[in-house]
């Protein structure tokens, strides 16, 4: 299998001479294949481990694992928990992450490849990518200490404006507190900013230049360009970029640890609820993970976590296709 | 432009492209407003963040201590001790994550690149790959800890973080190394060939060192990115207010994992001030692994683009 692996182009011009050297080539060859089985056999056995620690919970489970609002580990001998209510607060802001970052991403991304003077570009497009340098933990902290505070206002307006709406109607937390889904919201769709950007800007740099100049040259003014020409080539990887930044806010831990307030009530569906993410809930218990039983019901729910985003990064991955390789 | 020609050489007519109706006019120039400001909005958050670490940790990281103490014997509320032992243990757990993760993602580099290309293994892992860049940090910290701490039997460690991270670093090494390699012209390697060289004394001869300085900027920046992860330290080891060096065992701190306990655990002025201080540390210390990288690609032997 390995030998039929080597009939590349460049292969054909290779030396066959037998002994030591073609034994050279052997090993080099096999270690560079086995580090790419490694790579395909470290995510089966992500998968493959968290189900099997999480099958003994799910069995010693009493509530009813997908729809229970509980999460109650204190007493191994009595498991309660159902993700119900991470699900929900997950899904949720990170929703409301991708529809605050998905239009200015395309704005920005339409900026930097088809408005900025052009040997700006290249400093703009880092200014953004300097979003992605900044660790989550510090954008928790400005979250929780700068951010939150300061969106109190924006908040309190949107829920007496509009708080008929299920959406911005009052939530299992106090709204004065900054400590909501609204916030971290806000928080992950800054994060994800960058990532939907730079793929989206990757994908409209690549519009043929004959489908631009053509539409130029039938004097379309710059955006009736870009319409029809940019957006129809690059729609596809814009979506499929935004599909990568839901993964990423959806597997988002720290910063949504620090800026959410817990509640003792269910979650309401709004946007002013406080509560858990799947990621922020397993890393809250980090220090009860000394009975395996209690473990792996964290362990259940970082299963479904991980279903998730596979799921969405593969579909993400097939929509953006060979374009970008990113 | 007709300013400078003679009337007989226009058009009798105008071309029926030069007249832009007013509507037309005004949405190209609130397309233009539109797309700038969304620029502009991205910047906000970005200069906002910065501002506020740099004024509120400025003070932290210029006190006597902060580069050479740790926060042993330190009261909550008092206002000394450093960043020393959390520096050591970011920088150690990177560097072993780096040590696993870099030869191992070149190694699956090449092997897509030279051995691989196109069969149905290394589409397989290039799907792998994509997928691996997505899995959430918390994932992968709790994978090792089912593997490492609940099957192995391992204690919680430093190592055991290091390993989490290699799982987080290994797609972007593979990804810039790959996006190297495919740059690396064809004509090098059969030049290389027609000499008698073998295949595996040209890859490392001849297609890596051309490659090295895009490699090299890949790796700092996968470390940069693996170095702010918060998720495997707040599962994978405990907190330790002192110095550690053993990798192995016992709790050792991290930028990070100082932030977050000061956080959450200290609401005191001086914990926050660490807290803030922490923070600004952790983004020089990216800065600079981002400026390697830069300087390194601006070396690079083939041009980029």
């Amino acid at each position: 299998m390995i030998g039929a692996m080597n009939d590349n182009a460049t292969g054909t011009l290779e030396t066959r001479s037998r002994g030591s050297r073609r034994s050279a080539d052997l090993i080099f060859q096999g270690i560079s294949t086995g580090s790419g089985i490694f790579v395909v056999l470290a995510i089966v056995l992500i998968g493959v481990f968290l189900l099997i620690q999480s099958v003994p919970s799910l069995a010693a489970n009493n509530a009813n694992f997908l729809f229970s609002a509980q999460f109650s580990t204190t007493d191994a001998g009595n498991l309660r928990f159902g993700i119900r209510d991470l699900l929900l607060v997950t899904v949720l802001s990170s929703a409301f992450a991708l529809v605050i970052a998905m239009p200015i991403a395309l704005g920005i991304a339409l900026f930097l490849t088809q408005y900025a003077p052009t040997t700006l570009r290249r400093p703009f497009a880092y200014l953004i990518d300097v979003l992605a340098a900044v660790p989550s933990i510090v954008y928790g902290l400005w979250g929780l200490a700068v951010l939150g505070p300061a969106l109190v206002p924006v908040a309190e307006w949107l829920n007496a404006t509009f708080g008929w709406f299920p959406l911005f109607a009052n939530g299992n937390v106090s709204i004065g507190g900054g400590g909501t889904i609204f916030t971290a919201g806000i928080v992950l769709a800054v994060m994800i900013l960058p990532i939907i950007t730079s793929i989206t800007r990757e994908v409209f740099r690549q519009t043929p230049a004959d489908h631009i100049e053509g539409a130029l040259a039938l004097g379309a003014t710059k955006w009736e360009m870009i319409r029809a020409t940019v957006l129809p080539y690059g729609r596809s990887g814009y979506i499929g970029a935004s599909m990568l930044g839901l993964g990423r806010a959806l597997g988002e831990t720290v910063a949504v640890l620090i800026i959410l307030r817990t509640s003792t009530d269910p979650t309401t569906f709004s946007l002013f609820d406080g509560g858990y993410t799947f990621a922020s809930k397993i890393a809250s218990a980090a220090a009860e993970f000394n009975q395996p039983l209690p473990t792996g019901a964290y362990i259940a729910a970082g299963l479904v976590l991980f279903v998730l985003t596979f799921v969405v990064n593969a579909i993400a991955r097939s929509i953006v296709g060979g374009k970008v390789n990113r | 432009m007709a300013t400078t020609e003679s009337i007989v050489n226009q058009p009798a007519t105008p071309t029926p492209f030069q007249h832009i109706s007013g509507s037309r006019k005004i949405k190209n120039a609130l397309a233009t407003a539109l797309v700038t400001v969304a620029f502009l909005i991205a910047l906000v958050p970005l200069g906002w963040l910065l501002v506020t670490v740099i004024t509120r940790g400025f003070d932290a990281i210029l006190s006597a201590n902060w580069w050479s103490h740790s926060l042993s014997g330190v009261m909550p509320d008092e206002f000394a001790g450093g960043v020393y032992h959390a520096l050591y243990g970011s920088i150690i757990q990177g560097l072993i994550c780096a040590v696993i993760a870099v030869p191992l993602g070149i190694f699956t580099a090449i092997y897509l690149v030279e051995y691989g290309a196109g069969g149905r293994l290394a589409r397989a892992v290039t799907f792998m790959v994509d997928i691996l860049s997505g899995v959430p940090s918390i994932v992968a910290a709790l994978f090792i800890f089912a593997l490492w701490i609940s099957v192995l039997g391992f204690p919680q460690s430093a190592f055991a973080v290091s390993l989490a991270l290699v799982l987080l670093m290994l797609p972007v090494v593979v990804r810039s190394t790959e996006e190297m390699l495919r740059l690396v012209p064809d004509e090098l390697r059969e030049a290389s060939y027609a000499l008698g060289v073998p295949k595996w004394k040209t890859i490392a001869r001849v297609v890596l060192p051309t490659a090295l300085s895009g490699m090299v900027t890949g790796v700092m920046l996968a470390l940069a990115r693996v170095l702010g992860e918060t998720a495997p330290v707040l599962i994978l080891v405990g907190y330790s207010r002192s110095i550690n060096f053993n990798v192995l065992e016992g709790n050792m701190a991290s930028l990070p994992l100082l932030i977050y306990n000061e956080l959450v655990s200290n609401p005191e002025a001086a914990g926050q001030l660490r807290a803030w201080g922490a923070a600004l540390t952790l983004i020089i210390v990216i800065m600079i692994l981002n400026l390697i990288a830069a300087a390194s690609s601006r070396f690079s032997a083939i041009k980029n683009k």
